[in-house]
């Protein structure tokens, strides 16, 4: 029976022969990772209540990202009790303050093809990119997967994505999302998104992780981008063993019974701008333009890894930020910090008046430094425009590329990159 | 808890998120004090003035956003019964029903007004307006899940279980 690449990773963690869409089945989980907001607080109390220890702590990974640095007493009490509680229940793979969990995820060489994930965190669509299975769950059934290390799922339908073409210069993965955003609503609950193409194919490792990423944005249960040469590189790059097998194995049947296939032209994408406040209110950068800013924001796991700092640097590059707007830079990792310390990059974006912030979620979330005041406007390369998703209820988050938020930085408006670009700098 | 709701409807439109429910700006606070800005941005009133039973009447894509628990976890907080959506956003409509708080996919939400008495019966995927007499049927909740919500949600499910393993 023909099947697609999820189905397949989903038979295989419930040890059936195969299933199909609609079925409730259990699945073993490969490995859970959550972090200080999602994990150990909430479901640390549980287990004590429940008299229970974790099911297998070599298969658990626990980051903290989204109260680091610690700015006051409660976020250095999650983060106290974070530490302790990795301490208690003997988990060996703990990253503390190193990054946003699924890009440490990545660069720790964690995941692999036809893996079954959970992750605390609705951005863990991200591992997708890797060709396993991993879906976002909330704390109450992360501490299920903690105790018991297995969860119940119904196996979503797939649709399928295939960009054809090549993207343009200044045009990159995040506008593809944005436009997917805008194209197929955020209203896409219980399936899973599968990418294809050439221009997916094309991509480099961390660009495909924003495809995947931003699978939550349209509401997914998760995306997924079957494994090829450019997968099995970066996972052993990053330190993890995978079979060559892994690219024949897992991926979907050429017969497999999608429940959409849509196709997209990325040689006709111009770079996107989501109006506030809904990922869905994506269009072309001109819809947008000559929008005042007060805040340029480069951070967060889908748009501050080392390639994203490259795009900044490139547009910002002996350039200045405009007077009265700041631009504030949270790269995603300490690994991508320290890469874009080595290679020159982090001279470039604080010449031309970046502010560099912490590694850590950030203001994306609300959470960390960079957050905004009433009425006040942001361009911003992270993935959620939601009312008051980065301050205050009235402040107005528009999502771009790294490269358009570079740019309108400069302007000190919403604009559009492109002219940035046309240098041979 | 019985598997029927009664309580006054509180309505709101399509992609009610996660930010409106549970704001990131309180999520360090403990979850009662999340509780009381759930839905600020929509309703500013309607965490002083929601009343135990009462129900949460949304749009399309309910939920939509973070994984965070605390969103359907101020809903039952602030004592609201149950939730009631044209379609809702996955991670939300699992931790809602894990945490105890009953969620039906309703597609006739619109002919709801703010304040009308609804009933449900949630094992036969019943909704009766009692304000206008209208009854519609719902997709009843999947039989493995009901048994959980009805013992209360998830932890009840996991010691009948864990103890079970022990004894076994």
């Amino acid at each position: 029976m023909a099947s697609t690449l999820v189905e397949k990773i989903i038979a295989r963690a419930s040890g059936l022969s195969s299933v199909a869409p609609g079925d409730i089945v259990t699945c073993k989980v490969d490995l859970a990772m959550f972090h200080d907001s999602s994990g150990p607080r909430r479901v640390g109390p549980r287990m004590r209540e429940l008299g229970a220890s974790v099911w297998d702590p070599s298969k658990v990974v626990v980051v903290t990202d989204h109260y680091t640095p610690a700015v006051d007493l409660e976020s250095a009490a999650i983060q106290k009790l974070t530490r302790e509680w990795v301490k208690e229940n003997k988990v060996e793979t703990f990253y503390d303050q190193q990054g946003i969990c699924h890009i440490v995820l990545a660069e720790g060489g964690h995941l692999r093809p036809g893996m079954f994930c959970a992750g605390g965190d609705s951005h863990s669509t991200t591992g997708g990119a890797f060709g396993c299975y991993m879906a976002g769950f909330g704390a109450i059934e992360m501490t299920g997967v903690m105790v018991t290390g297995d969860i119940w799922t119904r196996v979503p339908q797939t649709v399928r994505v295939d960009w054809t073409g090549r993207l343009p210069e200044g045009v990159v993965a995040k506008d593809m999302m944005l436009l997917l955003c805008g194209a197929l609503g955020v209203q896409n609950a219980f399936k899973v998104v599968e990418y294809g193409g050439e221009a997916v194919e094309a991509l480099p490792m961390q660009e495909r992780l924003v495809l995947t990423n931003m699978a939550a944005e349209l509401g997914a249960e998760t995306g997924l981008i079957a494994p090829d040469a450019v997968t099995l590189a970066a996972i052993r790059q990053a330190g993890g063993e995978v079979d060559d097998e892994a690219v024949r194995i897992w991926r979907s049947d050429p017969d497999a019974a999608f429940e959409a296939v849509h196709q997209f032209d990325a040689s006709a994408l111009e770079p996107q701008v989501a109006l506030p406040n809904s990922p869905a209110n994506a269009g072309p950068v001109a819809a947008a333009e000559a929008r005042r800013i007060d805040q340029a924001y480069i951070g967060a796991c889908v748009g501050a890894k080392l390639q994203d700092l490259h795009m900044a640097a490139r547009v910002l590059d002996g350039r200045k930020v405009a007077a009265g707007v700041r631009l504030m830079i949270a790269p995603a990792s300490a690994a991508t910090m320290r890469k874009a310390a080595a290679d020159g990059t982090l001279a470039t974006l604080t010449e031309a008046g970046a502010i560099l912030l912490p590694t850590g979620c950030g203001a994306c979330a609300g959470y960390g430094a960079g957050v905004l005041a009433d009425g006040e406007v942001c361009i911003s390369s992270t993935n959620r425009n939601f009312k008051g998703r980065m301050g205050h209820m009235t402040s107005e988050v528009y999502l771009a590329s790294p490269y358009t938020v570079a740019a309108s930085a400069i302007e000190g408006r919403v604009c559009d990159p492109r002219p940035y670009l046309t240098d041979a700098a | 808890m019985s598997g029927n709701v009664t309580g006054r409807a509180w309505t709101f439109g399509d992609n009610i998120d996660t930010d409106v429910l549970a704001p990131g700006i309180y999520m360090k606070l403990p979850v009662e004090e999340v509780a009381q800005h759930c839905l600020e941005a929509v309703d500013p009133e309607f965490a002083a003035r929601v009343q135990p039973g009462d129900i949460v009447v949304g749009g399309e894509n309910f939920g939509m956003g973070s994984s965070r628990e605390q969103a359907p976890q101020a809903l039952k907080i602030l004592g609201v019964g149950a939730v009631l959506a044209k379609s809702f956003a996955r991670i939300f409509y699992r931790n809602a029903l894990n945490l105890g708080l009953p969620a039906l996919f309703f597609r006739e939400a619109d002919e709801v007004s703010a304040g009308d008495r609804l009933e449900l019966d949630l094992a036969a995927g019943k909704v009766r307006n009692l304000t206008t007499g209208a009854t519609y049927a719902v997709a009843p909740i999947p039989p493995h899940l009901l048994e959980m919500i009805l013992m209360g949600g998830l932890m009840p499910h996991l010691k009948m279980r864990l103890a079970a393993e022990r004894g076994a």
